[in-house]
């Protein structure tokens, strides 16, 4: 029982950095934008989140200060990709080359440091309760965030109509502009909040996952989100799901290694990257009707006035 | 007062032309506030960075050797990037390829085999990386799976995989524990060009590869179906172009090139396999392949100013303490310029004042 506990415990937690970026990165896309920097601004969300809780010592200037990062880097994609006009997948490379090496340059002076990790949540009796207590009301303040996060999501995108004129934007972005509705703001207000949700999910790691910061510490989560959103055909319920399968995997593969399973680590620890490759053969083949994706996903807009 | 894009009427050549050395230009004014933020002497450190691995010898041959795995490396993906086929997982090709090579060097140690060695094992490099790279490109073309994504999960896949064969089989039995094979033999290491230098042959084979890149798309029809593909999807389709058999086939080689690109560095100035053989060729080599501007010999140039900027990282670390991250910084900086510079061949900027209605004929 311990152990189910335990193991349901560390799956939360290593589901939550990658479900609150793919929910950023879902409404980037949403609008139409493809933003392949999430791993840059999740690594700079990370370094300036130690960074913030390291000098205040506190959890939420961390926080805070991993949004920030993370908002000012989607600003430099969004000046580049949305008011340059330029090919948004070399954008998003040169964000994530960019972020990995001002991160480096940032965190390069707390490698080594500690802080004390962000508090879980106790409620007398309750979280007492065996098996679900700890895992329903034991976990830190970024787990329940994430979760009202994608809730948050889901009801502006299906229930508002702002959200309708973003998924407009997303799948026609002509029209929409014929129907005078400001494309490029509505764009990098949504590439804003993607960099804003990655910052968050980098500053996740070092203040809650693991209490210290190594450089190139997010390993491939930011582009394990962007594999997210394809797998969740660019909904939100289903990135709920996959973020969770994701996490699910990652420990599974980590208990292995403990339990001694003959099988070398280093294809354990390729496992998630695997499972990643897979799952998006297996859906973009289930697919071939076709396509959920947003109709102007990654294409060019420039308004003829 | 409002200031917009818009498109040119038609690109424009001039900006073509000096935008690559506007975009080193701002950069440069860039870096000089980063160092003056670092509290370094701005002056000095550029003057370490850029002018003092051009004074000797030695660092010239070093830019040399690291421009070459970034010049093989960017002309095949810029073969990709031409045919709008996004393979950005270069970095695990060239890990592949190191260790398909390296596979036979392993097996032929302390054994009498002959010249053969180097010859197969650069063969099989580049068989290896082409295999490795089949793979995005097989599960975009059938299934539709986003090369992006998988491409670049694969790179972990292959930093595993080699991490894996140092420490496990492939260890040096007599190498302390450390992880890596035993040095290659002479008959497994590429030649060096000059007795004593570091310069080796791999530089030879990468100005071969440019001179045939240049000969392919400037001089041959399938160069010409690349270039169409990428630039117009749907003429292309009109002209009965393949576009699927041309990412499967611009894959393939750009991933034949960074498996090649990989042999070399390890048989050659690495002389065994361990983890770390590459300081992000791969990834670096994306931006020598838009810095290139996608062209051969632009490439070639934009291969020995990365490199440059390597060697210059790493000599201004052991004079003025500057961090190994500055490099990057520089190198992501740097895109981002080239690309925005890249924007105004195709568009312009235009002052408009909303406030200024146009008075239409009423009297």
């Amino acid at each position: 029982m311990e152990l189910v506990e335990a193991i349901i415990l560390s799956v939360l937690a290593a589901s939550t950095p990658l479900l609150i970026a793919a929910t950023g990165e879902l409404v980037t896309e949403r609008s139409g934008v493809l933003n392949l920097g999430v791993e840059g601004m999740m690594i700079m969300g990370a370094a300036c989140g130690f960074a913030g809780a390291w000098l205040t010592g506190s959890i939420v200037v961390g926080a805070i200060c991993g949004i920030v990062a993370g908002t000012l880097m989607s600003l430099v994609f969004a000046l580049m990709a949305l008011g340059l006009a330029v090919n948004q997948v070399a954008t998003g490379l040169a964000l994530t080359i960019l972020g990995i090496g001002l991160s480096g340059l940032i965190g390069a002076g707390f490698v080594g440091e500690r802080i004390t990790p962000a508090p879980h949540l106790y409620i007398p009796v309750l979280t007492d309760i065996p098996l679900v207590g700890r895992v329903l009301f034991g976990e830190d303040a970024f787990v329940y965030l994430s979760i009202a996060l994608i809730v948050g999501v889901w009801w502006f995108l299906y229930q508002t109509r702002p959200g309708l004129i973003l998924r407009a934007c997303g799948d026609n972005h002509v029209s929409a502009h014929a129907l005078g509705y400001p494309v490029l703001r509505i764009r990098t207000l949504a590439v804003m909040f993607g960099g804003a949700c990655a910052g968050l999910a980098g500053a996740y790691l070092p203040l809650a996952y693991t209490p210290f910061f190594i450089p190139g510490m997010t390993a491939g989560r930011g582009w394990i989100a962007l594999a997210l959103v394809v797998f969740a055909s660019w909904r939100p319920g289903r990135l709920v799901v996959g973020a969770y399968l994701f996490g699910a995997v990652t420990i599974l593969q980590l208990h292995a290694q403990g339990w001694g399973v003959g099988i070398p680590s280093q294809f354990m620890s390729a496992l998630p990257y695997l499972a990643t490759v897979i799952v998006l053969v297996l859906l973009s083949r289930a697919r071939t009707g076709g396509s959920t994706a947003p109709a102007a996903l990654g294409t060019v807009f420039v308004p003829d006035r | 007062m409002q200031l917009v894009l818009e498109k040119r009427a038609e690109r424009s050549n001039a900006i073509a032309l000096v935008s690559p050395l506007i975009a080193i230009g701002l950069t440069i004014v860039t870096m000089t506030i980063l160092f003056a933020i670092l509290g370094k002497n701005p002056l000095l450190a550029l003057q370490a960075y850029f002018i003092a691995p051009l004074t000797d010898g030695y660092s010239l041959q070093e830019i040399a050797v690291k421009a070459t795995p970034l010049v093989m490396i960017a002309i095949g993906l810029s073969l990709c990037y031409l045919a709008n086929a996004w393979n950005i997982g270069a970095e695990g090709q060239f890990l592949i390829g190191a260790v398909a090579g390296s596979w036979i060097a392993v097996k032929t140690q302390g054994t009498d085999a002959g010249a053969w060695v180097l010859p197969a094992m650069l063969l099989l490099g580049a068989i290896g990386g082409a295999l490795y790279a089949l793979i995005p490109a097989i599960c975009k073309v059938k299934f539709g799976a986003s090369e992006i994504l998988t491409s670049l999960m694969l790179v972990y896949v292959a930093d595993l995989f080699l991490d894996y064969l140092v420490r496990g089989p492939w260890r040096d039995p007599h190498g302390f524990n450390f992880p890596t094979t035993a040095e290659f033999d002479p008959v497994a290491t590429v030649p060096v060009l000059i007795e004593g230098g570091r310069l080796h042959l791999g530089s030879i084979i990468a100005l071969l590869v440019v001179a045939a890149a240049a000969v392919l798309l400037g001089r041959t029809i399938k160069g010409f179906e690349i270039r169409v593909v990428g630039a117009a999807p749907r003429a292309a389709r009109f002209g009965g172009f393949n576009a699927n058999q041309l990412i499967i086939l611009t894959f393939a080689v750009s991933g034949a090139l960074a498996g090649l690109a990989g042999i070399i560095e390890v048989a050659g100035p690495i002389g065994h396999l361990q983890p770390g053989i590459s300081p992000g060729y791969g990834f670096t080599a994306i931006i020598v392949a838009f810095l290139g501007r996608l062209n051969p010999i632009g490439i070639l140039i934009a291969g020995l100013f990365l490199a440059l900027t390597f060697i210059g990282g790493e000599q201004a670390q052991i004079a003025m303490k500057i961090p190994l991250d500055v490099t990057k910084v520089f190198q992501g900086i740097l895109l981002f310029y080239v690309l925005a510079c890249d924007s105004l061949i195709l568009y312009r900027f235009r002052l408009v004042f909303p406030n200024r209605q146009v008075t239409r004929g009423t009297g």
